[in-house]
């Protein structure tokens, strides 16, 4: 049994916050440049321009790419030989959002449905803790947009729909999406499972390098088929008109039953923000 | 690329009119921020019949929540949100007298209607670029609606603040026509 003290999970959870909101990840700027070089919008081009300027001011000032620093996501890897000592792991996490999110100058953007009252200091977050072998706790902290998650659809559909029915529904949410999830965007496709799987898959997606393909040559196939029809919509960076609407498309999949079909389409804004440490 | 127009605050009917869509502004002078709670604030006041907390007559609404901003900062990161969600609130606001929006993504046809009758322009700004819009705000103050936080109504100072113009008073769409251009 390994002991992990929680107050080393709340600090690395708030550095992770900061780290997540300031530095873009080299994947996604890597993306950026590809996808100017072959943008035939001159508006499009500028855009693509001024948001690799903005990663770098962000990256050199320390301050956030984005307004919005989002909702505070967290997937945790907790090994089975993994003990938390002097606190639980929920609370640590919750803590570190809280400080990463106070003492980095981010914005907070929590509030109730109804009253629409901030909680004041961007908690809860949402955990997703899964259980894995070993003595390593794994933490990622993936701050997410509200402009893109609103693009975000779940659906159940007919078996009878198949493939063509998942690339129909995909591609139509980011045309009825147009600019307002700030494209480019990643989209992160959830195949199978049951209504809330295949969200929580979709969302996973939008963790994987930006660009890398699914290790099933089918699913990598649809996702290239999936990117193709999306960037011949002509929605453009910012929605302004242009060919690069999606810097990506990733699928992850899961068994689902024999009766359903579920398909969830989470979008993510080009600021795709995620950190992550082993401990 | 064709030079940017310089546009300054209080916008004139001309001013709008002048502008089509595609064309890239620079913005200069004060404009004020406002989302969704403060919109619906604003707009409970229009239908109470009470004076709002600043004049609006020839302003530019920047939809914006920026960060908090670090010590020596003027504003934190203060780039546009969507603004699909202010176009319940937003023809209230045109018809007395707000000449321009910033925000990101498509307007609803009533704001458009709103729009062409009243002369007010729709301005798209970079969203996710909030790092380097913040570079073009030279001042910020909250004058309304503190206890919203991030949503308060801010009075900000702009010098060359970046836009594109993305719908005009004419009900010209550039999230349409410039889609239009490139889908294949």
């Amino acid at each position: 049994m390994r002991e992990i003290e929680a107050s080393c999970i709340t600090e690395k959870v708030k550095e992770l916050c900061m780290e997540a909101n300031y530095d873009l990840p080299k994947d996604v700027l890597l993306a950026f440049q590809k996808a100017k070089e072959a943008e035939e919008s001159p508006l499009g081009v500028s855009i693509l321009e001024q948001l690799q300027r903005n990663a770098e001011i962000a990256r050199n000032e320390r301050v956030p790419i984005c307004q919005d620093t989002g909702f505070g996501v967290v997937f945790i890897e907790l090994g089975e030989d993994v003990k938390i000592s002097g606190g639980s792991l929920k609370e640590a996490i919750t803590e570190g959002i809280r400080q990463g999110y106070g003492e980095g100058y981010l914005r907070k953007s929590i509030c109730h449905p109804f009253t629409r009252k901030n909680t004041g200091d961007n908690t809860p977050p949402i955990i997703h803790i899964d259980l894995v072998q070993g003595e390593e706790l794994k933490i990622i902290v993936a701050p997410k947009g509200g402009g893109s998650e609103n693009m975000s659809r779940v659906t159940m559909l007919k078996p009878s729909d198949g493939i063509e029915g998942i690339i129909d529904f995909v591609v139509n949410r980011v045309k009825e999406s147009s600019g307002n999830p700030c494209p480019p965007i990643i989209v992160g496709v959830g195949i199978g499972g049951t209504f809330e799987y295949a969200a929580l898959l979709a969302k996973k997606a939008l963790l994987r390098h930006v660009g890398s393909s699914n290790a099933d040559p089918e699913l990598a196939g649809i996702e290239n088929n999936i990117l193709n029809k999306i960037n011949n919509l002509g929605i453009g960076p910012m929605g302004l008109g242009g060919r690069t609407t999606a810097l990506a498309v990733h699928i992850e999949m899961h068994p689902c039953h024999i009766a359903s079909l579920p398909l969830a389409v989470n979008i993510n804004c080009h600021a795709s923000r995620h950190k992550e440490i082993s401990l | 690329m064709v030079k940017p127009i310089k546009i300054s605050t209080p916008l004139s009917n001309q001013d709008v009119e002048n502008l089509k869509i595609g064309d890239e502004v620079l913005i200069n002078g004060v404009i004020y921020t406002g989302r969704d709670a403060a919109h619906k604030r604003l707009v409970d006041l229009i239908n109470e019949g009470k004076e709002l907390p600043f004049d609006i007559s020839g302003q530019i609404i920047y939809f914006v929540g920026p960060t908090p901003p670090k010590p020596g900062q003027v504003i934190g990161s203060a780039g546009p949100t969507t603004s699909y969600r202010m176009d319940a609130y937003s023809p209230y606001l045109i018809a007395r007298g707000l000449k321009g929006m910033i925000g990101k993504g498509a307007r609803s046809q009533e704001v458009v209607e709103a729009m062409k009758k009243y002369k007010c322009v729709y301005l798209a700004a970079i969203g996710g670029a909030g790092a380097l819009l913040a570079k073009s705000i030279k001042k910020a103050e909250v004058i309304a609606y503190e206890d919203l936080g991030p949503e308060a109504v801010r009075r900000l100072e702009v010098e060359s603040f970046p836009a594109i113009v993305a719908q005009d008073i004419y009900g010209n769409n550039l999230y349409v026509e410039g889609m239009k251009k490139y889908a294949r």
